[in-house]
């Protein structure tokens, strides 16, 4: 059964736009392969829910009902995908680099005794092998990489690739994979504020840096973000005053975003800001100096004072 | 209680990163290299427990000679002894083969915890320490931003998307750092003094019985997609500037 397997994500039983996406870039590489795309699903209660994979391109799901894998934990997904894998030997093996994805990543690979590339934004086939292209160095360099283990593993940056729907519905095969023990468990979930995008998930976001001057002014930003069902960032001087927490805070050492429209409100726009947020589909500088580095980063500059624009802003749209 | 905290000597966040001549390594000539922020809060961490529980902290760091510069930044905020696993070609492997040289460094030192950065902001990976969990056979709690260790357990808060994760484990368990853990000292000036006094001990990758086995290869570097040059939105009011630019955001840009 050899082929392009992607490991499902989901919560509370529903799968993750990730999913979709994943599962539409292993559809392209399967493709070029000559292979077919098989999809991992671990969960609970879910068997109505696989066969509408078949819609992004999974040929055929494997999965695992089980109310330990209903949660994702670290040993729980290692386990059992480790053992399928092992079984089902896949040339190459799929999954989003999302919270889960990334967690999962190193963990499998190291299990597998393989290569793993992280936080890919293109993949191409070459001579029958897989070569994936990530961002390092924050985004200053990309590098093409080739796995020589095998299963060739990547994780794939969420928001970049496309969804498309190219087929119909997946057969849909029942197997047992054990959880495992489970070391690190899942002691509590507390969802957080209601209504809230994650910034990683957002295809908008609006954000200020040191320019809105204190925490209230985000005021301004949360009723634009309100009419763009956008999420709201901060660069790492917004998060250091302590207008806004830790969670929000775009750049090299915070979130790596990619929306497809970025609204930059008061921010300089230093390298390490650029570096979480530089690869957006569109950018939107609005700065009252000209000079601010954002402006040459930016598809569309307004050179202005961010408090007479952004309200104004939020009443054109 | 026994930490080791892993540090990863990585270029300023600041540099400028040129690609070398052979078109698949970076040129390293100008760069100022320091430790990886998110080891930093390790560090902390580290000191933070000892010092309300008792122990000891160790660093260890796999690299160049260079790589001693950062573990004495470690010593110098108060780590008790450091152990530099040195390779000259190091830099830029496999994160996989980097885990499993380190975790032969790490296991005879019997550690009740291991902290690494959640990701290195060189490679970008984030693979390191769950893949020395695995090749210790411990519980990872990755990505942690609030830990409390006591009676032999740990817990720890993991953000994800939309939500707020507790995890839980017995000891020994591997913590990968997140910002917002804590507020990593500065090293003092007598620490600086004192650091240079304290036990590093230097071993080779044959010295622990370890064998490069590097999976991923690089086979080109190149620069970041080139993006279109922007616009300067017109308007001589507020309000003109806003118009233009959500016409062009919708009829041009068409995102939204
Ligand atoms: C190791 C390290 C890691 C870092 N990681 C990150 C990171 O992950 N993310 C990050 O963001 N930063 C990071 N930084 C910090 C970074 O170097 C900058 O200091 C920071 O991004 C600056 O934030 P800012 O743009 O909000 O503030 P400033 O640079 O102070 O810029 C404020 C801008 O607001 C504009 N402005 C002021 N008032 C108005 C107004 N009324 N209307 C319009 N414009 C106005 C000004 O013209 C100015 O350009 C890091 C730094 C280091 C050393
Ligand atoms: N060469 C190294 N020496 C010591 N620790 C390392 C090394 N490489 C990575 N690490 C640790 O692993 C973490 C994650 O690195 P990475 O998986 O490369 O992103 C770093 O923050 C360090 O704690």
């Amino acid at each position: 059964m050899a082929g392009v397997w992607i490991i499902a994500e989901q919560r509370d039983g529903e799968f993750r736009k990730i999913t979709y996406e994943v599962a539409s870039a292993a559809k392209k590489v399967a493709d070029e392969l000559g292979a077919e795309v098989t999809a991992v699903v671990l969960g609970s209660g879910m068997q109505d829910a696989c066969a509408e994979l078949g819609k992004y391109g999974v040929a055929k799901v494997l999965y695992a009902d089980d109310a330990a894998l209903a949660t994702y934990t670290t040993d729980g997904y290692t386990n059992a995908a480790a053992a399928l894998i092992k079984d089902g030997a896949p040339d190459v093996v799929l999954f989003g680099a999302s919270t889960q994805g990334k967690d999962l990543g190193g963990r499998l690979a190291a299990r597998l005794d393989t290569g793993i590339a992280v936080d890919c934004t293109a993949l191409a086939v070459e001579g029958g092998k897989m070569v994936a292209t990530r961002p390092i160095y924050a985004g200053k360099v990309y590098a093409d990489v080739i796995i020589n283990g095998s299963p060739q593993i990547a994780s794939l940056r969420p928001n970049v690739f496309d969804v498309v729907e190219s087929g119909g519905e997946a057969a849909v095969e029942a197997v047992s994979a054990d959880a495992g023990e489970i070391k690190a468990a899942v002691a509590e979930v507390q969802a957080s504020e209601e209504g809230k995008i994650d910034l990683t998930e957002a295809t908008v976001i609006v954000s200020g840096g040191r320019g809105m001057k204190e925490a209230d002014n985000f005021a301004l930003l949360e009723e634009l973000a309100g009419k763009l069902n956008a999420a709201v960032g901060a660069s790492r001087s917004a998060v250091d005053a302590g207008w806004r927490s830790h969670t929000d805070q775009v750049g090299q050492t915070g979130k790596v975003v990619t929306p497809n429209l970025y609204i930059a409100c008061g921010i300089s726009g230093a390298i390490q800001h650029l570096a979480g947020m530089g690869s957006s589909k569109v950018i939107v500088a609005i700065n009252k100096d000209p000079d601010a580095p954002i402006h040459t980063k930016a598809d569309y500059c307004v050179i202005s004072d961010l408090f007479d624009v952004v309200p104004e802003l939020t009443k054109e749209i | 209680m026994n930490i080791v905290v892993c540090i990863k000597q990585v270029p300023d966040t600041e540099s400028v990163i040129k690609i070398a001549g052979d078109g698949k390594s970076i040129d390293t000539g100008d760069i100022k290299w320091v430790m990886n922020p998110y080891d930093e809060f390790g560090v902390e961490e580290a000191l933070r427990i000892v010092k309300d529980q008792g122990g000891e902290v160790t660093v260890v760091g796999a690299g160049p000679a260079r790589v001693v510069e950062a573990l004495r930044t470690a010593l110098a905020m108060g780590a008790d002894k450091a152990v530099h696993i040195q390779d000259d070609d190091l830099y830029g492997a496999d994160p996989i083969a980097v885990a499993k040289m380190l975790a032969k460094a790490i296991e005879p030192l019997s550690p009740d915890v291991v902290f690494f950065g959640q990701r290195a902001v060189d490679d970008d990976s984030g693979v390191v320490s769950s893949a020395v969990a695995e090749y210790l056979g411990m519980p990872q709690l990755s990505v942690i931003t609030k830990l409390e260790i006591a009676d032999g357990k740990v817990k720890g808060t993991r953000p994800i998307e939309g939500q707020t994760v507790v995890l839980e484990a017995s000891l020994p368990a591997v913590i990968s750092a997140q910002k917002g853990l804590n507020e990593p000292r500065y090293a003092s000036l007598p620490g600086i003094m004192k650091a240079k006094k304290k036990p590093l001990e230097t071993k080779t990758p044959a010295d622990l019985g370890a064998e490069r086995s590097d999976f991923i290869e690089i086979a080109t570097l190149n620069p970041p997609p080139d993006r279109a040059p922007g616009k300067t939105v017109e308007g001589e009011t507020a309000q003109e500037l806003a118009a233009n630019l959500a016409k062009l955001l919708k009829e041009e840009a068409k995102v939204i």
